[in-house]
């Protein structure tokens, strides 16, 4: 956890904590509110849960990195999800990780250094009918091939860069 | 009048559905035709689908809509005229995915909305749960249950109406009911599509269930890449609240029962149940050690009963057909029907449901229409990381609890991959592998060493550095592993190496001793080459190629530099020939 991450604006998860801290077994539930608010888990909110829900650091981190839901850095403006699921591994997904890493250096979890993408797999996101299937932000694009991939990582670029001339 | 229903499961949706529906929305606003949503119909590589309904007869199924026929269908609602839709109709080939599927759990998806109560009233919903309250007991809902022979569809296969019985004899004030919709086996989405298609059938189902063992509080655990399957079950509870049927004096009786959702973090050992109450505790999802089982000592301690989605959306049909009707279906040991998502290499992948005792072939010919690549159907994988590969050569095995573990791969939850001869099955042995290692949550020792060790050896022999004595030590340590785990997770682990050395040792050896990989999957035992009966010379290969290991003049055979090439497979993705080809 990068320490040179400023300091987090604590009074967003206020209510939640008071929503949730005397229902036993709420822990998941704060701290997927708490990404909800934040879009990942900042270690410093970690630590402000502890001390408002008497909850012991680490058990919270203990929790937090269990489940493979919660993250503790930002990511990327596009957040890639690479279905690894059955369906799409035996429909070639192996390939198309590999093509994304030619791309854009980036593993599972990665962010590239611009910014830009976060590449994540997950297993099965249900369309395994169009397997190979990817999931970026909230379009989903299937049928994957290589070819496809690189289009789409191009245009998505260009796409930020002419945003990035228009201001 | 017409009535127009876009089918918007997660599939359709991504498909492009809630864009055909916007567009057929905009040019209602006279309200002409009936427009909603329904959820999955199953059928998802016809994806997106709409039906319209003469009121409520169903006259047109139309399949691969694209945003540019909705002007097709405008024409038609207009004019009635049934050349204008005549291209978008599915064919009758197609339309026998359905026609040959016998469908219980399933009855409603893709018919009924299910962001509207009163839709699944309309089509008999509730009916179950009235009659429960007014005229049977707890001990008579659980004998129906056991007349009807259900099985738990969560994998395990556990007589329902047992756990049922033995949650309700426990002693306590407080109990719960659980329902397990983690569905964690990646490939499989049977359970999200009943969710998001006809969540009242689950909470109907869960309310019976609840009946039974005397529980007044009922949680959902649902995987929370189920975003689509929460909102909708959150509307129907809500819904379900508003009607009465769902809270304090359910009906008027003094039955009450509460419903809660709680989401998943993702962890696929959160699918074992104790470990799922674990999570539901707020605390890592670590499986304790059993007995007491749930069934004595579950959530916070109490007696809790956990089952599956698809167990409680056949609880629903039975006590409104009865338990006799459901054990009319399917073989001696297993009664019913089973869904199964049917995916990999198939033609018509998507959702089968049939009655037990129909046969692997029957599923994967008849209703999938055999594979979709021009090369021979190999074998199908069932049941994901716990489960195994079954052959081409015993795909004539029934569908039944016994006959499918006989073959060393087990029912499942009702994932079916099917994998064609491009598959390479050490590289499947090593992807479920790959995946029950990063997912074993460490608690005990042979799940979690072991699991890696069994993925080192697999990824060695992938990678053509594979010993004699591999196949030997795989078998030894999957024995070990599936002795001495504490949860299904660790025991089942071994299923797909063992099923694969099983039937496919053949493909073993030839990595291990000749360092080849014959479906032509394993990169570092493949070489790219150029047919020399099929290339022109066109130089496309040469311009794509990104480390410039082709070479050849124009108009003549090219030629790949082996010691350059990196196997990405460019040249052969841009050859328009057929040229290249992996040996
Ligand atoms: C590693 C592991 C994962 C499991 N995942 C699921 C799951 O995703 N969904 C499910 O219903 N059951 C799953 N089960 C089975 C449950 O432990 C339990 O047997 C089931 O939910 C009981 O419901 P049923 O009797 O209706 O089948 C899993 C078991 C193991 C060992
Ligand atoms: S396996 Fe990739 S979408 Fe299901």
């Amino acid at each position: 956890m990068n320490s040179k991450v400023k300091a987090s604006d604590l009074s967003l998860i206020d209510s939640v904590i008071n929503e949730y801290k005397d229902v036993d077994g709420s822990l998941i539930t704060i701290l997927q509110k708490t990404q909800g608010i934040y879009g990942f888990l900042p270690a410093d909110v970690l630590s402000y849960i502890a001390i408002k829900t008497g909850i012991p650091p680490a058990k919270i981190f203990g929790v937090a990195t269990f489940y493979t839901q919660f993250r503790f850095e930002a990511v990327g403006k596009y957040f890639i999800m690479l279905c690894q699921g059955t369906a799409c591994h035996v429909n070639g997904s192996e390939i198309i990780e590999k093509t994304i890493f030619e791309e854009l250096g980036i593993r599972d979890g990665e962010t590239t250094k611009d910014g830009l993408f976060t590449l994540k797999t997950v297993a099965c996101l249900g369309c395994c009918s169009l397997s190979p299937v990817m999931m970026i932000n909230e379009e989903t694009y299937g049928s994957l091939t290589s070819q496809k991939i690189r289009d789409i990582i191009k245009e998505l670029k260009e796409k930020a860069e002419e945003v990035n001339a228009d201001v | 009048m017409y009535n127009i229903k876009v089918g918007e499961g997660s599939c359709g949706i991504s498909a492009g559905a809630a864009k055909i529906y916007s567009l057929l929305e905009k040019s209602n606003t006279d309200n002409i035709f009936g427009l909603s949503v329904t959820g999955c119909i199953g059928m998802c590589f016809l994806e997106p689908i709409v039906d319209i309904y003469n009121n409520d007869e169903l006259c047109a199924r139309l399949v691969q809509v694209k945003e540019s026929d909705v002007e097709y269908i405008l024409q038609f609602i207009a004019t009635g005229d049934e050349s204008a839709i005549k291209n978008l109709k599915i064919s009758d080939d197609d339309s026998e995915f359905l026609s040959k599927q016998t469908r219980i759990a399933l009855r409603n998806c893709g018919i009924i909305d299910p962001e509207d109560i009163n839709d699944y009233i309309s089509h008999g919903g509730y009916s179950a749960l009235s009659k429960v309250i007014e005229s049977l007991t707890p001990e008579q809902v659980i004998d129906e249950i056991k007349i009807s022979g259900l099985a738990g569809r969560g994998g395990a296969g556990f007589p329902t109406w047992f756990k049922w019985n033995a949650a309700r004899q426990s002693d306590g004030e407080e109990k719960y009911l659980i329902c397990n919709a983690d569905e964690g086996d990646p490939g499989a989405f049977m359970d999200r599509a009943v969710i998001e298609s006809d969540p009242h059938a689950l909470i109907e189902g869960m309310l019976i269930g609840a009946y039974a063992i005397g529980a007044k509080e009922a949680v959902v655990y649902v995987r929370a890449e189920y975003p689509l399957a929460i909102a909708r079950l959150e509307k129907a509870i809500e819904q379900a609240k508003e009607k009465g049927y769902v809270g304090n004096n359910i009906l008027g009786s003094d039955f009450s029962c509460s419903f809660r959702i709680k989401a998943g973090a993702g962890a696929f050992v959160c699918g074992e149940e104790t470990a799922l109450i674990e999570s539901l505790e707020g605390q890592r999802g670590m499986p304790r050690l059993k007995p007491p089982f749930p069934a004595q000592s579950g959530y916070w301690g109490k007696p809790s009963n956990i089952n599956n989605v698809e167990t409680f959306a056949n609880v629903t049909w039975i006590i409104s057909n009865g338990g006799e009707a459901f054990a009319a279906l399917g073989t001696e040991d297993s009664k019913g029907t089973k869904v199964f998502a049917l995916t990999g290499k198939i033609r018509r992948g998507g959702l089968v449901e049939i009655p037990m005792g129909k046969t692997l072939n029957d599923v994967i010919f008849d209703i999938g229409d055999g594979m979709r690549t021009e090369r021979a159907f190999k074998g199908v994988q069932l049941g994901g990381p716990s489960g195994g590969c079954i052959p081409a050569n015993l795909a004539d095995t029934q569908v039944d609890y016994k006959k499918l573990s006989a073959t060393g791969a087990i029912m499942g939850s009702g994932g079916m991959v099917v994998m064609d001869e491009s598959t390479c099955m050490v590289g499947m042995a090593k992807f479920f592998l790959d995946f029950t290692t990063k997912e074993s949550c460490g608690k005990c020792v042979p799940c979690r060493i072991g699991t890696r060790r069994l993925l080192e050896i697999l990824d060695r022999i992938c990678k053509g550095e594979g010993k004699e004595g591999d196949i030997e030590l795989l078998e030894e340590l999957c024995i070990q592993i599936k002795d001495g785990s504490l949860c299904g997770l660790g025991q089942t682990a071994p299923n797909p190496v063992l099923t694969t050395l099983k039937y496919f040792r053949d493909e073993y050896e030839a990595h291990i001793k000749e360092k080849r990989c014959p479906a032509g999957e394993c990169i570092d035992l493949i070489s790219y080459n150029v047919l020399p009966e099929k290339c022109i010379g066109c130089l496309m290969c040469q311009k794509k190629c990104p480390v410039g290991a082709i070479s050849g003049k124009v108009k003549e055979v090219q030629t790949i530099d082996h010691d350059k090439c990196i196997k990405c497979g460019r040249c052969k993705d841009v050859c328009r020939f057929g040229a290249v080809e992996i040996r």
